[in-house]
């Protein structure tokens, strides 16, 4: 059993969880993954590692209630454990194998997008801690919906906030800010990260694009077992079938089938609907 | 003498009403059953049937004392070979391993061997199995990777040795193909996997879930840092093969293991389980091994009209003759002679049908079997709205990504010689992780020989 040591509510619909996992702590790197299974019947549902403490045995995951088994994730309170917490999953991001001297001064802009701004956390940690510099732009629905806010203001160069209503930071889209960023006020970027809804990194690579910047996206594909055996996660990258559990989940994002991705995602929304509305709570009847 | 009688039948759920549920097909011989069926035995001086067993069950032997009605001496003399016979007798092709080498196949019918290695597990299952029987500690640990039929049986060889066996999982319920691959229709989960787990678990050995060699530990971790002396590889064959054709990323084409693995490990059937799965109204399924049968008879129980598409003729399935008998007797179509060259998808993305092209069998390839060729402009479209592919599959490759010194084929298959031993020194492998995907008993045979390599190389040290 995996003991949540910590829990907290980021906003009405994220949570944040720490949770004891000692052999996946010690392994785990940016840009991976882990799955959890709440419970005996509960589907294996793949999340950002937000954090990891080697030290401690823990990792940190932030789960947005979207459906049946992501609501059922966030009712667990600390003290309380998981059946399984599994990985970590996926190939690390590309920079963690990168030479010190190459990463030191390099120029990174992350663009993170709702509950995608945790696993963008690891990776600015990461980046800032061995020199590279870092700027990142979170974008949200609303002032409310903004997380990870001070950890990240903490770990980067410029933090710049971009919500939907203009409730907080700039007024619009993470790819209009992006474009104003290059454009207006002359910032030169080598790399470009956005991690965030499949249709946000669609179109972040399409602005990456326009300003002839590379980009790497974060695939969240439809997942169960994340070690290569059941192939739902298939995705065309550069005309060719990769997993993004085994291969992935960061791939270039120039080369990615964003539209065949997006259809592929909502494979099982009729079921999953299904699930919601008949979902019967098992909370407090001996789990 | 040998009772000439004809060979027991065996009793089965009646095929309507079991496709409509996920009981076992099989009922199993009841103790006056096997025993009948134990005098047809002729207790050959030179049994063929040991020889074809890939761990060499001692056949003869065990059925002249279900034949005597001494079930508990039967459960050890097996025991002695195998650590999971009630799975064996259930799911081995034995009728081209000892029932196709028994004497009496060649003028009528073999010795049912497999349904009397089911009997005697089961039977000894539920009076109390079988005492293991362990040397001392010897203090030496080992590490197994993946806790399949391979390293399940390579684990109790070695726990009887006395060694200090930790099994490594990566997902979360220990048996590898058992559990997420082979329906619960044709080998019931709790009742028997579970259950010879927990027999091979009494050995002393310890399993460890959701560890993923390669991400979670590393097999130089294991041998480095860890404290163990030699590493098994029984990881298997877990990474589905697709056609490449056009259409196969439609909503609606899977893996047959993502199906199955939905269905079996994550129990999609039940209802008090979350999982989804998609199932349709009309399933092709394509393939025609065990893995294929499972599939369809899985879409079938799930109320899909279900078809399996096969490239070559009957006679050249690859599945067990009982698994094929088993789906026509329960309403599976078979479409043979056809391959599938595009699947069809309607205006959302979804599969609508699958463009198939007629086949023959043309001259004899390499492997001796017909190769089927295209009839040029045989194309016909089957309509429906699930398609099952079920190629086969091949080894991941996350695990000699990540060990150093060791070698692979081109194909993705751990090198190794006939006692297990890979490229590098301390670490073993076998079972589908170097043949590619084949069978149970191959794998267990090959973890038993390379726990007794493995056994040689730690005393020899």
């Amino acid at each position: 059993m995996y003991r949540i040591v910590s829990k907290e509510m980021l906003t009405p619909t994220i949570c944040r969880m720490k949770v004891e996992a000692r052999r996946l702590a010690s392994a785990a790197l940016p840009g991976q993954f882990l799955i959890v299974r709440a419970d005996e019947q509960g589907e294996r549902i793949p999340l950002t590692i937000s954090d990891y403490d080697k030290d401690a045995g823990t990792v940190t995951i932030v789960t947005q209630k979207i459906g049946a088994s992501t609501s059922e994730i966030c009712s667990y309170d600390a003290g309380e454990s998981f059946a399984d917490v599994v990985g970590p999953l996926g190939v690390p991001s590309d920079f963690t194998e990168m030479p010190l001297e190459d990463i030191k001064g390099r120029r990174y802009v992350f663009i993170a997008g709702g509950v995608g701004t945790a696993p963008v956390y690891p990776q600015v940690k990461w980046l800032h801690e061995r020199g590279a510099a870092v700027d990142v732009i979170i974008g949200a629905k609303t002032k409310d919906l903004i997380i990870y806010k001070e950890e990240m203001q903490a770990v980067c160069d410029n933090l710049h906030i971009c919500t939907d209503d203009g409730s907080e930071g700039f007024k619009g889209l993470v790819t209009a800010l992006l474009e104003k960023l290059v454009t207006e006020d002359g910032k030169k970027y080598d790399q470009a990260v956005a991690i965030g809804p499949m249709i946000m990194m669609k179109f972040a690579t399409l602005t990456c694009k326009k300003l002839e910047l590379p980009v790497i996206v974060s695939l969240n594909t439809l997942m169960v077992d994340g070690t290569g055996m059941c192939g739902a996660c298939r995705v065309t990258v550069g005309g060719k079938v990769r997993f993004a559990c085994v291969e992935g989940p960061e791939f270039d994002g120039y080369l990615v089938d964003f539209d065949e991705a997006m259809r592929r995602q909502r494979m099982y929304n009729t079921e999953e609907r299904d699930a919601s509305e008949h979902h019967v709570c098992r909370i407090g009847r001996g789990r | 003498m040998a009772n000439k009688i004809p060979r027991v039948p065996v009793r089965e759920q009646d095929p309507k009403v079991r496709a409509t549920n996920f009981e076992e097909v099989c009922y199993g011989y009841n103790a006056e059953e096997a025993q009948l069926e134990a005098t047809r035995c002729l207790n050959c001086k030179n049994p063929r049937c040991v020889n074809a067993c890939p761990v060499s069950i001692k056949i003869p032997s065990f059925i002249s004392e279900v034949a005597a009605g001494n079930f508990t001496r039967a459960a050890e003399i097996i025991a002695e070979d195998s650590s999971l016979p009630a799975i064996c007798g259930r799911v081995c092709p034995q009728e081209t391993q000892c029932e196709g080498s028994c004497i009496l196949g060649i003028k009528g019918e073999a010795v049912a061997i497999g349904k009397l290695e089911r009997f005697v597990a089961d039977w000894s299952r539920e009076n109390g199995g079988v005492k293991p029987v362990t040397a001392p500690a010897n203090g030496h640990k080992v590490a197994v990777i993946g806790s399949g039929p391979a390293g399940l049986a390579c684990a109790s060889d070695l726990a009887k040795l006395g060694y200090d066996v930790t099994i490594f999982e990566a997902l979360h319920r220990p048996g590898g193909v058992l559990e997420y691959g082979i329906p619960e229709f044709r080998l019931p989960k709790d009742k028997v996997v579970a259950a010879e787990i927990n027999e091979v678990r009494a050995l002393g050995v310890k399993i460890e879930t959701n560890v993923i060699a390669g991400r979670t530990v590393t097999i130089d971790s294991l041998l480095d840092s860890e404290g163990f002396s030699a590493v098994f590889v029984g990881s298997g064959a877990g990474l589905p093969r697709f056609m490449n054709i056009p259409g196969e990323h439609f909503n609606g084409v899977f893996s047959a293991n993502e199906f199955l693995t939905r269905n079996n490990l994550m129990k999609a059937y039940r209802d008090d389980y979350d999982t989804p799965i998609h199932a349709g109204r009309k399933v092709v399924v394509v393939g025609g091994g065990n893995v294929a049968m499972d599939a369809a008879r899985t879409a079938l129980r799930l109320g899909a009209e279900t078809t399996i598409v096969y490239r070559r003729t009957e006679n050249e399935l690859p599945a067990r003759k009982e698994e094929v008998h088993h789906a026509k007797e329960e309403g599976i179509q078979f479409a043979m002679l056809t391959n599938p060259v595009e699947v069809l998808g309607d205006e959302n993305g979804w599969v609508r049908g699958v463009r198939c092209i007629r086949m023959e069998l043309g001259e004899p390839d390499e492997s001796g079997r017909r190769s089927p060729v295209e009839i040029p402009g045989s194309e016909f479209d089957i309509e429906t709205d699930t398609v099952i592919m079920s190629l086969g599959t091949s080894p991941n490759p996350l695990i000699a990504k990540t060990t150093t010194g060791l070698e692979t084929t081109r194909r993705g298959c751990i090198v190794a010689d006939e006692n297990g031993a890979t490229s590098r020194p301390g670490v073993f492998a076998g079972g589908d992780a170097v043949t590619g995907a084949a069978t149970v008993i191959l794998a267990m045979g090959a973890g038993r020989k390379a726990a007794a390599a493995i056994h040689e190389y730690i005393q020899n040290r």
